[in-house]
């Protein structure tokens, strides 16, 4: 008889403690990562000088952004996407030599467990507020020619002026783009690079006046630099 | 007596840097955001990403060299980029991002760091 009760007791807890085995998404988001990123759009017209006060990239279209599978794994290691952080001045402090980056000032990601980790990734890939922009996006993945790309994304359009397209080449002010084909999808790197400001209105990405073949041209870079990433 | 001081206080406020009609207070909260990146937290050429640029930024400090430029063509680099103005693409068109009146607030945040 009490060995039944026990039973009994043992299972309710189990059977109770299973939703938990499944973390709250949402919860998560909003307890977790909202103190730093956005992750509702905004509700007024943002001025560019607010750009200053951003502590990480604004997650509130992070479905439309981001694949789930490196979502799930860079939640539980962290790497440094930005070299100088997500506001550069912030992270920079100036010497005789010129800038360079105070590594003492860059925060770290916090890391998360792998079940904490699929759910914020499940919550945040249902954020997607920008589904139709990305279906008007015709951009396909094509090879290129690695030196080729190299030479358009450096010398031809200035990309290496502030983005690092291998670990030692390139400049620090903005993300890595060597793990760009792996963090992101391909649809958004191409419509993110064509308009930028549509995405993020006081983004530090310049708008250029790239033609769908230009786009496409540096987006086939960064599928392929990715592909060279262990 | 009060009358010449009256004139000198117009011409003081008319003349020199003055030309760029922009906001320069808000141009220098600009300029942090979108160009010390390169042109470096003091303007003067040595941002972080200066190291690894095949050309130099221009140093915004240099008083020769900017008062060379007039304000229309300083206008042109930042909306349009270094290829509107003959220089380096690695300076980019900032015109789809600023609105007209931001790039004329940089101008004037320019016309102080060179010259003031």
């Amino acid at each position: 008889m009490v060995r039944g009760h026990l039973v009994c007791a043992a299972l309710a807890i189990a059977l109770l403690a299973a939703p938990d085995a499944g973390a709250d998404g949402a919860a998560l988001v909003a307890e977790r990562c909202a103190s730093c990123h956005a992750i509702e759009p905004p509700a007024a017209p943002q001025d560019p000088v607010a750009r200053a006060e951003r502590k990480g990239p604004p997650l509130h279209y992070a479905g439309n952004k981001f694949q789930r599978d490196w979502l799930v794994a860079w939640l539980q290691a962290p790497t440094r996407i930005r070299p100088a952080g997500v506001h550069p001045p912030t992270h920079v402090k100036a010497t005789p030599q010129g800038d360079v980056i105070d590594p003492a000032t860059l925060p770290e990601h916090p890391k998360l467990s792998a079940d904490e980790a699929r759910a914020v990734a499940d919550h945040l890939m249902a954020l997607r507020p920008f589904d139709e922009r990305i279906a008007a996006q015709s951009y396909q993945p094509q090879p290129i020619a690695l030196r080729m790309g190299q030479m358009n994304f450096g010398k031809f359009k200035g990309c290496d002026a502030c983005h690092r397209d291998a670990p030692d080449r390139g400049g620090v002010s903005g993300p890595e783009l060597y793990t760009a084909g792996k963090r992101l999808q391909p649809a958004f790197i191409a419509s993110f690079i064509a308009d930028p400001v549509a995405w993020d209105p006081i983004t530090v990405m310049p708008k250029a006046d790239l033609s769908d073949a230009e786009v496409a041209k540096l987006a086939n870079y960064l599928m392929a630099i990715a592909k060279e990433q262990p | 007596m009060k009358g010449t001081i009256a004139i000198a206080l117009l011409v003081a406020l008319t003349a020199g840097p003055a030309l760029a009609a922009g906001d320069a207070r808000r141009g220098k909260a600009l300029y942090q955001v979108y160009c010390t990146q390169c042109h470096g937290l003091e303007g003067n050429g040595k941002g972080v990403n200066a190291a690894t640029m095949a050309v130099q930024p221009r140093d915004h400090t240099d008083r020769g060299e900017m008062s060379a430029r007039t304000d229309e063509e300083l206008f042109l680099a930042i909306q349009q980029g270094g290829k509107a103005v003959n220089k380096s693409v690695l300076m980019p068109a900032w015109g789809g991002n600023l609105s007209n009146e931001d790039i004329d607030a940089l101008v004037a945040y320019l016309r102080e760091l060179c010259c003031r």
